[in-house]
């Protein structure tokens, strides 16, 4: 069990989200930082939808109230439990009555945070995501509060065998971390103005040629009015050649639509499933982590990609991350031997 | 069917089946969303109705191909959309929402009767005697996009927004009508308010309405509001 003492500025429960009802107006919801949310619950021996904490810039505090085997993936919050500072993109064995805080926001904008066996929160509608808005998922529909108590799941095997692993080597301190970390590669840049591969929306042709050159050329920030639903941005006013409306339709993780004004917004994990506004663009999947580590004031270039090419990159990243984990799976036998 | 194919992301796309909003696309809508859940692909995640377009959310792994996953799904889809043809023999479905209009529940319906030179009696009896389709579903969980409504009780939008519309409530905005299925803030006039719930987490659909509709608001007094509040229980 987990008790929360300080709930930080937003903490949620999130997995990858729920699928299926979106015809029904139903967002999906889920994690913003797929690949740290994967990663974490890999390095823990979790399958990989399995429901992490989200936590945005200021982190919460927590004590644990039994032994469990965490990973922290994604922006470094600045972890430390009792005092000393916890590594990132690692599994950790923490001992039980240890006290796990976070300080100031170094890099990224959210951590993820995985316990073998995952978190024990009804499932609605196929999923364990808070869905913010409506009130369910999650622990109790809400962004946690001081005093909440989550219940862990029971570990699979894999987890059993890391945990073996790292407490064989704990001795007397209050937490261990393993000797081996993930490669660089899944580790989203901290660029000062990092790039985003961004595709041609629908109505791309609808904006004038200035703004479309503007949108790959020039600088977006994002704007403190931006959060788990959207970014928005500020930069060059994009404009359409003509006024034109549109009917709505469907959305997804990454548009970039421009309400009148011009200020484009790109659309998240809590989108609505459907839109109204011309989309200039979209991001690329492989890419989307990058924009979700985003925090207000940060800047961003677009970069034009191919859809061709932004789906070879997916298939090519689920590969490597496939193969990450095998790696992980592997490597813990080998240890355990 | 005539229709396009487009790409909306690097693992969605959306089907087009027409550029205006009218009863013969919103059957091809119907059409090509039905023909989806009646072969539940195990590549597609799931779709998503427009008013005049059908986005299909897929997972490119499970496309087995040496090309692109999208061209893939392009060259599968294209003979079968060819092939669909909208039957006229299916009757849509009929869904009763009944209505509990004026007082407090519809604290704005003495404005619209006032904009539109009518009194109160004459819009209930225009707006239940309405034919409505739901041409989709979004904005909140369970919220119907309607179509429909007699132009003779339109109303602008309130000046000053609520900043809490309780859950049931119809309200109208411009030449649109249509019912908040969650507490949200809103700027529509208020008319009436549904006892229905539409959006039930807990159900095996979530909510009450899906696109292609057709919805009829059948007044009730607030005795009968209430009684079917105590009945739901």
């Amino acid at each position: 069990m987990i008790k929360i003492t300080k709930p930080g500025l937003l903490t949620s429960v999130q997995d990858l989200g729920r699928y299926g009802f979106q015809k029904y107006g139903v967002i999906t919801s889920g994690v913003m930082d797929t690949t740290a949310h994967r990663i974490a619950n890999s390095l823990v021996g979790n399958d990989e939808n399995e429901a992490t904490l989200e936590l945005t810039l200021l982190g919460p505090d927590m004590e644990f109230h039994e032994d469990t085997l965490i990973a922290i993936c994604g922006g470094n919050l600045s972890p430390s439990i009792d005092g000393k500072p916890v590594k990132l993109w690692r599994s950790v064995l923490v001992s039980a009555g240890s006290k796990l805080k976070f300080g100031g926001c170094k890099t990224g904008c959210r951590a993820y945070l995985a316990v073998a066996g995952g978190f024990n929160v009804p499932e609605v509608m196929n999923s364990k995501s808070t869905y913010l808005r409506a009130g369910i998922g999650g622990h109790n529909g809400k962004a946690l509060q001081n005093d909440d108590e989550l219940s862990i799941g029971k570990p699979s095997e894999l987890s059993e065998k890391i945990t073996k692993v790292l407490a064989a080597k704990r001795g007397e301190n209050k937490f261990v971390e393993m000797q081996w970390t993930i490669s660089s590669d899944f580790i989203s840049s901290s660029a000062s103005k990092p790039q985003v591969r961004v595709m041609k929306g629908r109505q791309y042709d609808w904006f004038t040629t200035e703004s479309q050159m503007k949108l790959f050329t020039e600088h977006f920030e994002v704007t403190s009015q931006s959060d788990r639903m959207g970014y928005r941005l500020k930069g060059p006013q994009l404009e359409l050649q003509e006024k034109q409306e549109m009917l709505s339709e469907a959305v997804s993780f990454g548009t970039i639509q421009v309400p009148s004004e011009g200020n484009p917004i790109v659309l998240l994990a809590d989108r609505q499933t459907t839109g109204g506004y011309p989309k200039i663009g979209q991001i690329a999947t492989v890419d989307l982590s990058i924009m979700a580590q985003l925090k207000p004031g940060d800047k961003v270039q677009f970069v034009e990609v191919s859809h061709e090419v932004a789906q070879q990159l997916y298939l090519d990243r689920e590969k490597k991350l496939h193969q990450l984990k095998q790696g992980i799976a592997l490597k813990i036998r080998q240890e355990s031997k | 069917m005539k229709y396009t194919i487009e790409p909306l992301g690097d693992n969605s796309l959306i089907i087009e089946l027409g550029q205006d909003m009218s009863h013969e696309i919103q059957q091809k809508v119907k059409k090509v969303s039905s023909f989806f859940e009646e072969h539940a692909f195990d590549w597609v995640i799931e779709t998503v109705p427009g008013f005049t377009t059908v986005a299909v959310f897929y997972d490119p792994l499970r496309i087995e191909t040496t090309s692109l996953p999208y061209d893939e799904v392009c060259k599968f889809l294209e003979p079968l959309l060819e092939k669909l043809e909208v039957d006229d023999h299916t009757q849509p479905r009929v869904v009763e929402i009944p209505v509990c209009y004026g007082g407090e529940f519809g604290p704005d319906l003495e404005e619209v009767a006032k904009h539109n030179g009518l009194t109160e009696d004459e819009v209930i009896d225009i707006h239940s005697n309405g034919e409505y389709t739901v041409y989709m579903i979004g904005f909140a969980p369970g919220f119907p996009y309607i179509g429909g409504m007699s132009e003779k009780i339109a109303a602008p939008r309130r000046s000053n927004p609520r900043l809490k519309i309780p859950a049931g409530s119809v309200g109208i905005a411009g030449k649109q009508t249509g019912v908040y299925p969650i507490e949200t803030p809103g700027g529509w006039q208020l008319i009436g308010k549904t006892p229905e719930k539409l959006f039930t987490p807990e159900g095996e659909t979530p909510s009450l309405l899906q696109a292609g509709d057709q919805i009829k608001f059948v007044p009730i007094s607030e005795e009968e509001f209430q009684k079917y509040e105590e009945d739901a229980k």
